[in-house]
Order: C-alpha cells, then sequence, then structure tokens
C-alpha cells in the first residue's frame, strides 16, 4: 500500500511538471501575445514590456525561471491585471468554484445513490426505465443548455430562485443543480449496473440465505462492494467539479476561477492561463491521489497489497 | 475528466430507431439543406429582426435579421464535421498507437503506456483550450485540437484488446504456421477486436460535438466570422441566451439541435453496445 502511494505521489508530481512545460511550450507556440493591441505599439515601449516580464531573455532561462517560481508557489505576474498577481487572482477566486464544485457532488451524490439503489432493486421496473431514461437524458443535456433552461423556467419566468448573483441561497441552488446533473446521471447509471452485478454475485445469495435483513444484504454486503467503480470516477469528477466547471460560472456570472480563466484566455494572459491549468492539474492529482486511499478503506484487499 | 463512456445499459430499443432517423434527417439536412435555402448564412434583413417563427422563416430570425433556420443547418455541418472528423483522427492515432503497444508487449508496451496514462491524467477541457489556442480557433484548428486529446481512450481500448486476442489459440496457430507478424495482426487479431472500438468510436462522436459547442458557447471555440465554417451551434445557443427573455425561439432551435443530436447519438451508442458486446450488458 505504501509503495503504492509512493508511486502515485511520484506521478503525481511529474503530471504537474508535464501540465508546466506543456503550457508553457504551447503558449509559446500559439500566434499572437498579450500586447498585441489594435494600435500599434512603438517598439521602444514593446521592449520596456518585453524587458520588465523577462520576455527578452532565452527561452530557456525563461522556462527555468518559471518553473522555480512555480516550486516557491509564485505563478508570476498578470499581464492583464496589473496590480495583482496570479497567485493572489487564484487564491481569490479559487474559494468561490471550490464552494460551487463541493455543492454540486454533494447533489450528485444525494441525487444518484438512491436512483441507482432503486433502479437496481427494482429491475426492469417502471422506477428502472425512469431512472435510465432520466441518466440517458442528463448525460446528453449539455450544462449550458440545461443552466439557461433553468435560469428561463425558475428564475424568469417562476421567479423562484436568483440567477446571475453569488450571495445567499436562493443565488446557489440553480448553478448547483446546472453543475451536478450530468454526474449525477452519470453516478446513477454506474452505479445501478455494478449494482445489478454484485446483487447476481455468490455472497449476496449466502448473506441472505443465513437469514440477513434485506437492508443489511443492501448496505453492507451488495453497496459497498460496488463502490469500487464508482470511486475510481469520483475522483475526476470531484476535481472537474471543484475546479468550478466554467461554463456554469459563465452561465450565472459567478466570479470564481473558471471565469477569469475564460478571460484569460482571450485576453492571452499567458501566466493566467499557465497557473489556472496546474491549479487544475494539481486538484485533479490529489482528487485521484485521495480516491487511492480510500480505495483501501472500501476494500481491505487492497490495503493488504 | 476522463471519464469512460456512458455507463448507461439498455435504455428501451425503441428508442434506438427513431434515433437513427432523427440522425439520418439531420445528417441529409446538414448536406442538402444549405443549397435548397434560399437564404444565406451572412444575409441580414434590418427590417426583420428577431422574428419569431413564420412561414417564410421556420426558425424565425436573430438579433441582426438573418435566418435561423439556415445558420442551424450551417452549425449542424460544422458540429458533424467536428464530430465525425474528431473521432476519425483519434481512431486512427489511438488504435494503431494500441496496436503496437499492445502486439509488442514487454518494455515497450510498459513505455508507450506510461505516456497514455500521462495524457489521461490531464484535465481535457484544459487540453483542448491550450491547443486550440496554438492550432487557430477554426474548424481546422478545433479539429487537430479534440483528435489529439481523443486518441488515449482508443489506444487504451485497442491495447487491452490485443492483449485479450493475442492469448486466443487460433493466434498462436497462425504463428505456428509461419504466419508474418503484419498478417497477424491484420487478418486475426484486428476483426476480433473490432466491436469494442466501433463502439468507443460511437460514444466519441457526441463527446467531440459536447465538447465543440461548450468552447463555442463561452466564446473560446469556433470564432471564424468570415467563413462559412464559422457558424457552429453553440455559438447560436449564445447569441439566443443574451436574447433569450424577450425572444426566446432563438435559443430554443439551436439548443435543440444539439440536445437531439447528442441524445440520439448517445442512444444509438447504447444500442450498439448491447450488441456487439453482450457481456458488458
Amino acid at each position: 500500500m505504501i509503495s503504492i502511494l509512493v508511486k502515485r505521489f511520484v506521478h503525481g508530481v511529474i503530471v504537474l511538471w508535464a501540465v508546466a512545460s506543456l503550457t508553457f511550450i504551447l503558449l509559446r507556440l500559439a500566434p499572437g501575445g498579450p500586447f498585441d493591441s489594435e494600435r500599434k505599439l512603438p517598439p521602444e515601449i514593446i521592449a520596456n514590456l518585453e524587458a520588465k516580464y523577462h520576455l527578452n531573455e532565452p527561452v530557456l532561462e525563461q522556462y527555468s525561471r518559471y518553473l522555480a517560481g512555480v516550486a516557491r508557489g509564485d505563478l508570476g505576474p498578470s499581464y492583464k491585471y496589473l496590480d495583482r498577481g496570479v497567485t493572489e487572482i487564484i487564491a481569490d477566486t479559487l474559494p468561490t468554484s471550490a464552494l460551487l464544485g463541493a455543492l454540486a457532488v454533494i447533489f450528485a451524490v444525494l441525487v444518484s445513490f438512491p436512483l441507482g439503489l432503486f433502479a437496481a432493486y427494482y429491475r426492469e421496473s417502471v422506477i428502472d426505465r425512469f431512472c435510465l431514461f432520466l441518466a440517458t437524458l442528463g448525460i446528453s443535456l449539455p450544462n449550458f443548455i440545461l443552466g439557461a433552461l433553468l435560469i428561463w423556467a425558475v428564475a424568469l419566468q417562476l421567479g423562484w430562485l436568483q440567477a446571475g448573483r453569488w450571495d445567499d441561497w436562493s443565488s446557489v441552488i440553480l448553478p448547483m443543480v446546472t453543475l451536478g446533473a450530468a454526474p449525477a446521471a452519470y453516478l446513477s447509471a454506474l452505479l445501478r449496473s455494478t449494482l445489478i452485478e454484485t446483487l447476481g454475485e455468490d455472497f449476496v445469495r449466502t448473506a441472505r440465505a443465513k437469514g440477513a435483513r434485506e437492508h443489511s444484504v443492501i448496505a453492507r454486503h451488495a453497496l459497498r462492494n460496488s463502490l469500487i467503480p464508482i470511486l475510481t470516477v469520483m475522483g475526476p469528477l470531484t476535481a472537474a467539479l471543484l475546479t468550478g466547471s466554467f461554463v456554469v460560472e459563465y452561465v450565472f456570472a459567478i466570479p470564481g476561477m473558471g471565469r477569469f480563466f475564460i478571460t484569460a484566455v482571450t485576453d492571452r494572459d499567458y501566466p493566467l492561463i499557465m497557473g489556472v491549468s496546474l491549479v487544475y492539474t494539481a486538484i485533479l492529482v490529489s482528487a485521484n491521489f485521495a480516491v487511492d486511499l480510500l480505495y483501501g478503506w472500501v476494500d481491505p484487499r487492497i490495503r493488504a497489497e | 475528466m476522463a471519464l469512460e463512456l456512458s455507463p448507461v445499459k439498455t435504455t428501451g430499443n425503441r428508442l434506438l430507431p427513431i434515433s437513427a432517423v432523427f440522425l439520418l434527417i439531420v445528417i441529409s439536412s446538414a448536406v442538402v439543406g444549405p443549397w435548397l435555402s434560399t437564404y444565406t448564412v451572412g444575409g441580414l434583413e434590418a427590417a426583420r429582426l428577431l422574428e419569431p417563427p413564420t412561414a417564410t422563416h421556420w426558425m424565425g430570425t436573430d438579433g441582426l435579421g438573418r435566418d435561423l433556420l439556415i445558420r442551424v443547418l450551417y452549425g449542424a455541418r460544422v458540429s458533424l464535421t467536428v464530430g465525425l472528423g474528431t473521432a476519425a483522427i483519434a481512431l486512427m492515432i489511438g488504435t494503431l498507437y494500441g496496436l503496437i503497444a499492445g502486439f509488442k508487449g514487454g518494455n515497450c508496451d510498459h513505455a508507450m503506456m506510461r505516456i497514455v496514462d500521462l495524457f489521461y491524467g490531464l484535465p481535457d477541457m484544459l487540453i483542448f483550450i491550450l491547443l486550440s489556442l496554438v492550432f487557430g480557433r477554426n474548424i481546422g484548428g478545433l479539429l487537430i485540437a479534440l483528435g489529439l486529446v481523443s486518441w488515449v481512450r482508443f489506444a487504451r481500448i485497442a491495447r487491452g484488446q490485443v492483449l485479450q486476442a493475442k492469448e486466443f489459440l487460433f493466434v498462436e496457430s497462425a504463428y505456428a504456421l509461419g504466419a508474418s507478424r503484419g498478417r497477424i495482426l491484420s487478418r486475426h487479431i484486428l476483426p476480433n477486436i473490432v466491436g469494442p472500438i466501433l463502439v468507443t468510436l460511437t460514444f466519441s462522436i457526441p463527446s467531440a460535438m459536447l465538447a465543440e459547442s461548450t468552447l463555442s458557447f463561452i466564446g473560446i471555440g469556433i470564432n471564424d466570422p468570415y467563413s462559412a465554417w464559422g457558424t457552429s451551434w453553440g455559438t447560436l445557443v449564445q447569441d439566443g441566451y443574451r436574447a433569450m427573455r424577450s425572444y426566446p425561439h432563438v435559443i430554443v432551435f439551436p439548443a435543440a439541435a444539439i440536445f437531439l443530436t447528442i441524445l440520439s447519438l448517445n442512444i444509438l451508442g447504447n444500442g450498439l453496445r448491447d450488441i456487439l458486446d453482450p457481456r458488458q450488458r
């Protein structure tokens, strides 16, 4: 177990380094720069700007300067927000994205577990068909369309909840549902199919034969043994949601990291793009790491290895 | 988010023929539609801004007085090209890569799969965005960017299947009979792994369409206003989103087009998997 974790940790660091290098190389290759504007700047000013941001140095030197900065937690200056560094911008906006993401994860789990459980237990019934239909729908409905639909129906027509703000509970619900719907659909379909498989296993029959109560058969024998595939997808899923889908932040005008990322892309604010990419990757890597730890808790056989 | 394919299994086969027919309609109207229409993508009518659907403009007009139907039809061309093109690129790179890795085995396989794992650990959307910055925000650039991200899935599936197929007795007998490697790969192994790859292919089309429309919606996808290939369904939904409060028709048609097309493709993929891959049912 320990050796697996160490291996995973090293792998995570390599992934982070790869993303840092990849973004660095890609953004050097990308046509156009942050200081391109409609009005051409005089060459002296360009030279000044390049000197200020060390863009006149050899590429290798820029690269090592960047990596050294990253190692110290300094993601560099933003080209667009002159008074704030990239680290500061991320520190300001990440909590909002993380809160939205955490709410969406909770929503997805709370919806998908009962749905998947019922569907698997009453297989081929009306409930099951309804659950499958809902899951297909949820997987196929892009979240920007769902968001627009919810804003139009719930906020504009019915006036029940707020949209386009981010302060009290009534403005939080719609983004949470929008972000959590697809994962909820995905998880319930996944839980259903693994549970159906587990319910057919011998140990479930044994548990029933020895007279275990039905709810304990489900909860202790079947459900627990179906958690591994769920956990596997929970890693990337949680990471994707915690970093706040930039689409949902865009649709609902939420001041999270994703929105800054989109503006950074249109502004070609390279340090900010690189910084957000690294933070995204770091969260993904640590979510996968956490999942590896949880495997051992769910399945003692893995712990023993 | 490197999730596997849709986990939905056997969703009522009654929907399967409906989805197939719907997709045929979308494809044929995307191909033929723009020729039949009397309007052009850029044709502005200053007197007819944001008109709801009428007999002359079946889907109404947008904020610049352009016929919405013709824009949705051109959008269908873009979406289908992105979906099919990405799938084709990913299929070619990924399957070849996976075949070689699985067939060679040993250290070569190990090293090749390390690279795949690395790609798999990266957030998809992020890499799309970074790559599309490099290759340009037109349909060609987006195709390359999406293809370069989605091949990993094919590589994994193909390698896993080859590893299984290599153990079959008929492969061993082919070796014993002195068949060349190329012949074994193409005649004995490839036909046995087509099923799962085809299923992966069907699911990779809607996920590419989804990624493209999402990027175009937030304004960092296709942005090529002077080309007939510059109208994406995502861009149309974005236009409609701004006018949604008073003129819902502008968002309804392109949004329905994206949703129903992706839904049909997913249903088709589920059906195909049930037929080709009965073990997974």
